[in-house]
């Protein structure tokens, strides 16, 4: 891509993000049709199930995600201002807040199990109603899904972080490349913003 | 640090934390389609300022906004069709 | 100044398995959808076998069963879908909006890649014995009770998916970002519109479908399962996010193959398409259209009256923007100079075939008529005729048109001519049967079948002989060309475009000087090359 201007470079590559961002929203968005499924068909049962989740604890973890938003926000402003230190200060926050997540989510699985909520782990008599069993598989599938692009979010976070402590990623110059990593945490954020009421708040 | 081009990051954090609030609250007292219409209601206008301010989107110009609008739309497609089914049976 | 021409350009295998210019890339994927062309053709050999008799004396039932898969599984995700995208449309979009190369051309190779692991999968299925569950993986078969490798195809299908998505997003960037000085949306090829439409699905469907997939999977290997009957799960809710990507998929498979056609009938006829603004808003049309209309799949299997009625009558809506295409190719052939070459013979062959098809879709999609034809050979013929006669046909007349461009090598007219005929008899000859065989009430999936239908079924297959070996000829011809046809000017054909303003096969940059583009498209009449005279042959 040697004829292409910056400016130009840096609206492909936004638009390319873009894009792969809508399809991470289909692909989450076929998660949500089972949910409007399952609730449409077994409203009383779904409702039932979610009460049993702990939303204090999904709540906590969306205190989590936002923060680490913000965090990823201000990296992305300091990059873009060339402040090397704020940039990776704000994307290894925005990294260890994402390991809090993961955390605050293995603590919740393993209350789930030992209260015989998570199926898998799980027999299958132990649930309230089937229903219930229904809604859990939902549950444990996305946010298995969402807990595997934390992680993935992680990385690249970290990643970035590493690479711009190191000076081998120079700032304003590849400022982009936070900022792409950034849409990406955003997203991830986003998803967790309608997943969180969709599982813990039916009611 | 220029402090004025961080405020709007900042507030928005502190709107994201009062939406959840609530959100929950609004848990804790509604229930059957009232409840289902503020949960998501709420959770659009989170994802709304998230989209806007932090992904910035206000900053891009009308064909990324249309992108990113438009799979939420897409997703608008799916869910009203499943809707009509299962509500007509 | 000569440039070399980019199959010159490196020779060594690391020059191609690590290339970034879309023009290998795409003779990497015309390889690889050949070979998976030719895995799907022999499947559909021994389906077509096994049909002669009225017993089942080929393959058992379970044999059959997975046979039939994987006969959808390859032709639809492993040449069908990447047919005329990843190799025409990687080859020509950048040519055609006077680009170097598409946005991200290592995300191009990496396409390739994932294609090509999806694919090492699909074989690892085949080689250990296959699945029964039909291209579908209707559940609570496929995530509960068949045997068979489910998993395994899952994941080669979820794994292709990728290919699909980056794919997709790699031309809608290409189409916005990357045209040349003048090269306004009003004056792109139909072809480039119809890539793009087709990348608007990429995007958006497919994703529904990795879901799927996982979700299948995680009820086989965890029993986390969302769709499971005794639990209350809905089996139609598998349904309609399956086919929330698989109708739309369809329109993967034909909008392309229309934007191919647009460009042949343009050529054929010497004139400008008639009515460009439609043909081209026609493209999106489809494309949108196409993704309310999947219920119709559904019409029999328990969906709500009132949602299968809204399905039906969106699925008739679709057949406007189609019927608009097929309309303004007639009227740009009207009156033109029009000549028999191969290409265009195929495109004609294409119009024929893709209407005959899209009338049977009609009547598919009326609920009255689906409910007696539904899961009959009637639908197996309807999208044969769209998916072999239409898209097949297009993708040959393709190769045909613009093989001297890729290769640098003109082709005998007489063979491919020839080609073009034995196409279009085998083909009738194997699918027309088969509207007759589902309207008397031949189910589709069934190798056991009452004897009065054997005739029916005989003439089907030795139609399919007839096409198979017809569909061998274009290999011997093309392939004796790059040794000994001979070599080709920038535009042999006297055709509008900037692909035929570079030389054949084109340098590795493309254009010397990125070209300047100052008038609509399809601007006849062009003088063809001189040499042409002499070797039309």
């Amino acid at each position: 891509m040697a004829d292409v201007a910056p400016g130009r470079q840096r609206d492909t590559t936004l638009m390319g993000m873009y894009l792969f961002l809508a399809s991470e929203i289909m692909l989450f968005g076929g998660l949500f049709a089972v949910a409007l499924a399952l609730r449409l068909l077994h409203p009383q049962e779904v409702v039932a199930a979610s009460r049993r989740l702990h939303y204090g604890i999904g709540a906590a973890n969306t205190v989590v995600l936002l923060t680490s938003s913000l965090a990823v926000a201000l990296a992305v402003a300091a990059a873009e201002m060339g402040k090397v230190k704020g940039t990776a200060a704000g994307l290894l926050a925005a990294a260890g807040l994402g390991l809090g997540f993961l955390a605050l989510k293995a603590v919740e699985y393993g209350m789930e199990i030992r209260e015989q909520l998570l199926p898998a782990f799980t027999p299958a008599e132990a649930f309230e109603s089937p229903s219930a069993h229904l809604f859990m598989d939902l549950y444990l599938v996305a946010t298995t899904l969402h807990v595997v692009h934390v992680t993935v979010g992680v990385g690249l976070l970290a990643g970035l972080a590493w690479r711009v402590h190191r000076r081998s990623l120079t700032l304003p110059r590849s400022a982009m490349g936070v900022e792409v990593v950034g849409l990406y945490w955003h997203l991830v954020d986003v998803i967790w913003v309608f997943l969180y009421p969709v599982l813990y708040l039916v009611r | 640090m220029a402090y004025p081009r961080l405020w709007p990051l900042l507030a928005v954090w502190a709107a994201l934390l009062a939406l959840l609030g609530l959100t929950v609250g609004a848990s804790l007292v509604l229930t059957g389609t009232p409840s289902l219409v503020a949960s998501l209601g709420i959770a659009t206008a989170k994802a709304a300022l998230i989209a806007w301010v932090y992904m910035r989107l206000r900053r891009e110009g009308g064909l990324l906004r249309i992108m990113a609008l438009g799979a939420a739309f897409w997703l608008l497609i799916l869910l009203g069709y499943l809707a009509l089914d299962y509500l007509t049976r | 100044m000569t440039e070399v021409s980019y199959l010159e350009h490196g020779h060594s295998l690391k020059s191609w398995l690590l290339t970034t210019d879309h023009k290998r890339i795409a003779i990497l994927y015309f390889l690889s959808i050949t070979f998976f062309f030719f895995v799907g053709g022999a499947a559909a050999a021994l389906i077509r076998i096994d049909l002669l008799t009225p017993e089942a004396d080929l393959m058992s039932n379970e044999g059959y069963n997975r046979a039939f898969t994987l006969h959808g599984v390859i032709m639809v995700w492993f040449f069908l879908i990447p047919s005329i995208p990843n190799t025409f449309g990687n080859f020509l979009v950048p040519l055609m909006i006077g680009a170097r190369d598409l946005a991200f051309p290592r995300l191009n190779l990496l396409s390739w890649y994932i294609y090509m692991l999806g694919g090492l999968f699909t074989l690892a299925v085949l080689v250990l014995g296959g699945v029964d569950t039909g291209w579908t993986f209707y559940t609570p078969l496929s995530s509960m009770f068949a045997n068979g490798n489910v998993i395994l195809a899952a994941t080669a299908i979820f794994v292709v998916g990728f290919s699909s998505i980056l794919t997709g997003l790699n031309f809608i960037v290409t189409v916005h970002r990357m045209r040349c000085p003048g090269m306004t949306w009003g004056r792109l090829p139909l072809f480039v519109w119809s890539i793009y439409a087709t990348s608007l699905i990429l995007v958006l469907a497919t994703p529904v479908l990795s879901i799927t997939l996982v979700l299948i999977a995680a009820e086989r290997l965890f029993g986390v399962g969302v769709f499971n009957p005794a639990l209350g799960g809905d089996p139609l809710l598998y349904q309609h996010l399956f086919w929330f990507y698989s109708h739309p998929a369809v329109y993967i498979m034909v909008l392309p193959a229309l934007g191919v056609i647009s460009e042949l009938v343009a050529a054929a006829a010497r004139k400008p398409v008639f009515g460009y603004r439609f043909v081209a808003g026609s493209s999106i049309a489809i494309a949108i259209i196409g993704f309310l209309v999947w219920g119709h799949h559904m019409f029999v299997a328990g969906q709500s009256m009132y949602a299968s009625a809204v399905f039906s009558f969106l699925s008739l809506a679709v057949a406007v923007p189609s019927g608009i295409k097929v309309y303004n190719w007639t009227a740009t052939l009207y009156k033109g100079h029009i000549a028999l070459d191969p290409p265009f013979l195929f495109a004609m062959s294409f119009i024929g075939l893709f209407v005959v098809g899209g009338m049977t879709g009609l009547i598919l999609a009326m609920l009255a008529v689906d409910v007696h034809v539904h899961d009959t050979y009637f639908v197996i013929a309807h999208f044969h005729y769209i998916m072999v006669g239409g898209t097949v046909s297009a993708y040959f007349g393709a190769l045909h048109y613009w093989w001297p461009k890729m290769m640098g090598r003109w082709l005998p007219l007489v063979w491919g001519r020839l080609s073009a005929i034995f196409i279009f008899l085998g083909f009738n000859l194997t699918f027309f049967p088969q509207f007759i065989l589902g309207y008397l009430g031949m189910p589709r999936r069934y190798h056991v079948y009452p004897a009065e239908f054997q005739t029916l079924h005989v003439l089907s297959s030795a139609g399919a002989s007839v096409l198979g070996l017809a569909y061998l000829l274009p290999f011997t011809y093309l392939l004796y060309s790059l040794r000994h046809g001979e070599k080709a000017p920038p535009n042999p054909w006297g055709a509008t475009g900037l692909e035929w303003t570079v030389p054949s096969p084109p340098p590795q940059h493309n254009f010397h000087e990125l070209p300047t583009v100052d008038g609509p498209p399809y601007q006849y009449p062009v003088e063809p090359d001189r040499e042409r005279e002499a070797i039309h042959g």
